[in-house]
């Protein structure tokens, strides 16, 4: 190796650390602040980043029955759940009609989509609520009344599954079609295996997504507190007034949702790439 | 200008499916049989009688729930659907509450029943045609398809209807329909002053476009084009910070002889795994006046008052396009190694026998590879950083607040910050209705001039 590419090594090492520092940084001052009691020490905000001395309160707090943490912590499991197995089943129907058939309607319907899709999502919010309370799915129904907006028009985001779709060679399909088997049977013994990456990409987006909900969650369970989830919180936790008492128990609330995302995240992180590198060169 | 001339086409062959279909229609009505003609009104009729049971009650039923929904369920709505109701409720004279127009409800379930109707006449000219298509068979001496056959062809031939009706509802009832809501809110006055059931909202026309384009006196003019302004140049350099950044990252990680390159990526990839939620309100609170980094610099004498992050419009704005860059960057890095190792590794080899160095190698080589693979992906997140609420919302709430903007503007809102706070905080319904078509047309505008600029929509066999 020469010299000069040596040196250029070296500084790309030191920007490397630098970045991984930065990167870090955040999360190390998380797990470290969700440490701090607030009994004994600060419940606030602190210009120090170890606490002075290790404690368990603040997830204490969390687990203790003073807050309805694990309730709102297992209704945001139950939508990003039910969000999930929806989502990936619509998005796979919609994918495969659009991928594989042509039917009258079908550059209409994929017009109207896009077009649809420039709308912000807020726009419709306060309508949305007004649907769900016909449905009696607001406040004390909030639970069902996001898994059903979450999954009802998921149609939409097909774009990445069905561009994988479309790298599957259609004779495949005329094959299988030969041998005699429906349309049906193609996709479900055939498409749907060849497509796991695809199909764990989409899943994990779906997973992923409620548990940042902050906005149309807090809208649909507004003042029934049962019904909230963990963005909802989180989000009340810091900007309270006083959330200098909350500050730590953010931070070790926010410890226990990181942890399990993150964790599925990184096993499945190889699907992520491919799902987002495949999306981003089809547009 | 090819694909404005495949637009045209696409019109084209549109109008020429529908006159198709017209003439057939016509067709039916002038020479279908007196049954075919009876299922101008009993939808299925022909059907029915011919023993296709399952396409013939498919249509039947379809009518009788589309007739029920107009004049059993709808009437009472459409009917007052051009004043939008006229009796407010109220405490009668002698104590009793008395019920009157929701408007709300009025021009929600209108919309539905002029839609309803919509698809009465689509089912009415599908029943027709179908049925005189099927006397069309039997008079050439071929045989119809069983209830049996129809019911496999759902699995078969028409499996795209099975699969995509439910979805196309789902889409139909939680986004189509709030749409064309929230569109016609935005010709009402529906606002905190006006909210049903205690008070009517009615149709003032173009009076709020007109409140939001006005310069002078309440005009929203001053605030929205400064709302607007800002969420362009944010949506710039989000974009393109983090696009050039974050492939700047992912050379350096590519570079020969560096190791561990697995560990570099995962500590980036950390970003995206973890919770917005968390992330970011962790760090906006991290530069907040109270927070650690300006505690700590006061506790070590470095400043003697905190630097107001947040507060200060100029520092608000740069700070959030950096901390933008620590979300964005691990994305464009993933993306980036991916399209890196596409490039033949004999292009740069080539290169430098001529004596390139690396920059020019970037610049000639690498630059317009990417820029030419990653241009429809350059597009959407363009506009999706327009629409960025999360980053936004979390680390700013919109803020600081500011007396040259008004209804609940911030200096760091965007349009779609903005809409929120108009819908959640001041309640004016009509304007952020406005706030959202005008979102609309931006994304729609950039989108068509851009696309139909990009190199590799123009060009597509260009750089092979």
């Amino acid at each position: 190796m020469s010299r000069k590419k040596k040196i250029g090594n070296f500084f790309t090492y030191i920007v490397l650390i630098l970045i991984s520092i930065v990167w870090l940084f955040p999360f190390v001052g998380l797990v470290l602040q969700s440490f701090r009691s607030y009994v004994t020490e600060f419940g606030g905000m602190v210009g120090y980043l170890v606490p002075k001395k290790f404690s368990l309160d603040s997830y204490i707090y969390l687990f203790s029955g003073e807050c309805k943490f694990i309730r709102w912590y297992l209704n945001t499991l139950i939508i990003a759940f039910f969000v999930t197995a929806g989502q990936t089943v619509v998005v796979v129907c919609v994918s495969y009609a659009l991928s594989r058939m042509r039917f009258a309607g079908r550059n209409f319907l994929m017009r109207t989509w896009l077009i649809l899709g420039m709308f912000p999502g807020f726009l419709t919010m306060i309508c949305l609520y007004f649907l769900l309370k016909l449905l009696g799915l607001t406040q004390a129904g909030a639970v069902p009344g996001l898994i059903l907006i979450g999954i009802a028009s998921s149609g939409m985001g097909y774009y990445v599954c069905k561009g994988y779709f479309d790298t599957i060679p259609k004779s495949l399909d005329e094959a299988a079609r030969i041998d005699g088997a429906t349309r049906a049977q193609i996709l479900i013994s055939m498409i749907v295996p060849l497509s796991k990456p695809i199909i764990i990409y989409t899943a994990l987006v779906a997973f992923m997504a409620p548990w940042c909900d902050y906005v149309f969650a807090s809208y649909v369970a507004f003042g029934h507190s049962n019904s909230y989830n963990v963005a909802v919180s989180l989000q009340n936790w810091v900007w309270t007034n006083d959330y200098q008492g909350f500050f730590t128990r953010f931070c070790a609330g926010g410890i226990l949702v990181a942890i399990p995302v993150t964790i599925l995240f990184m096993c499945l992180q190889k699907y992520y790439v491919e799902g987002v590198t495949g999306g981003a060169v089809k547009g | 200008m090819d694909k404005f001339k495949k637009n045209v086409e696409a019109f084209r062959e549109f109008g020429r499916g529908f006159m198709r279909m017209l003439r057939e229609l016509g067709e039916s009505i002038v020479k279908g049989s007196p049954m075919t003609k009876v299922s101008m009104v009993i939808f299925g009729f022909a059907h029915i009688l011919r023993k296709q049971f399952l396409r013939g009650f498919t249509f039947l039923v379809g009518e009788l729930a589309l007739l029920w929904m107009i004049f059993g369920f709808g009437w009472k709505y459409i009917s007052k659907f051009s004043s939008l109701g006229n009796s407010s409720g109220g405490y009668n004279p002698d104590g009793t509450i008395s019920y009157g127009d929701n408007s709300f409800f009025i021009l929600l379930y209108g919309i539905l029943v002029i839609l309803a109707f919509i698809a009465l006449l689509i089912l009415w000219s599908m029943s027709l045609r179908d049925s005189y298509r099927c006397e069309k068979r039997l008079a050439v001496g071929k045989k119809l398809p069983t209830n049996k056959e129809d019911w496999h062809s759902l699995f078969d031939k028409n499996f795209a209807q099975t699969l995509l009706t439910l979805p196309v509802i789902g889409i139909f009832v939680f986004t189509v329909l709030p749409i064309l809501f929230m569109i016609c809110i935005a010709f009402t006055n529906y606002d905190k002053n006006h909210t049903p059931p205690s008070a009517l909202f009615t149709w003032v026309g173009l009076e709020n476009f007109k409140k939001i384009l006005d310069f002078g006196g309440t005009g929203l003019g001053p605030t929205f084009f400064r709302v607007l302004g800002w969420t362009l140049c944010w949506a710039f350099f989000a974009t393109f910070l983090n696009y050039f950044l974050g492939m700047g990252v992912a050379i350096l990680i590519n570079r020969q002889g560096i190791k561990f390159k697995k560990l570099w990526r995962t500590i980036l990839v950390m970003t995206i795994a973890v919770p917005q939620i968390v992330s970011l309100l962790y760090i906006g609170k991290l530069f907040a006046a109270d927070g650690l980094i300006n505690l700590f610099l006061m506790n070590h004498g470095i400043i003697d008052r905190a630097i107001p992050f947040w507060t200060n419009a100029n520092y608000a704005r740069v700070l959030i396009i950096l901390i933008n860059l620590w979300v964005g960057i691990p994305y464009m890095m993933l993306i980036a190694t991916g399209l890196l190792m596409n490039i033949p590794a004999d292009l740069y080899e080539s290169a430098r026998i001529d004596g390139a160095n690396s920059f020019q190698m970037f610049r000639k080589i690498t630059l317009p590879y990417m820029l030419f693979v990653t241009g429809p992906f350059l597009l959407t997140s363009f506009t999706g950083n327009l629409n960025n609420f999360n980053v936004i919302y979390l680390l700013s709430k919109g803020q600081p607040k500011s007396m040259s903007l008004s209804d609940g503007a911030g200096a760091t809102d965007l349009l779609v910050t903005w809409l929120y706070t108009v819908t959640v905080t001041n309640n004016d319904y009509k304007i952020a209705a406005v706030i959202g078509i005008m979102v609309f047309i931006v994304t729609a505008v950039i989108s068509l001039v851009v696309y139909g600029m990009l190199p590799s929509v123009k060009d597509e066999e260009g750089f092979q």
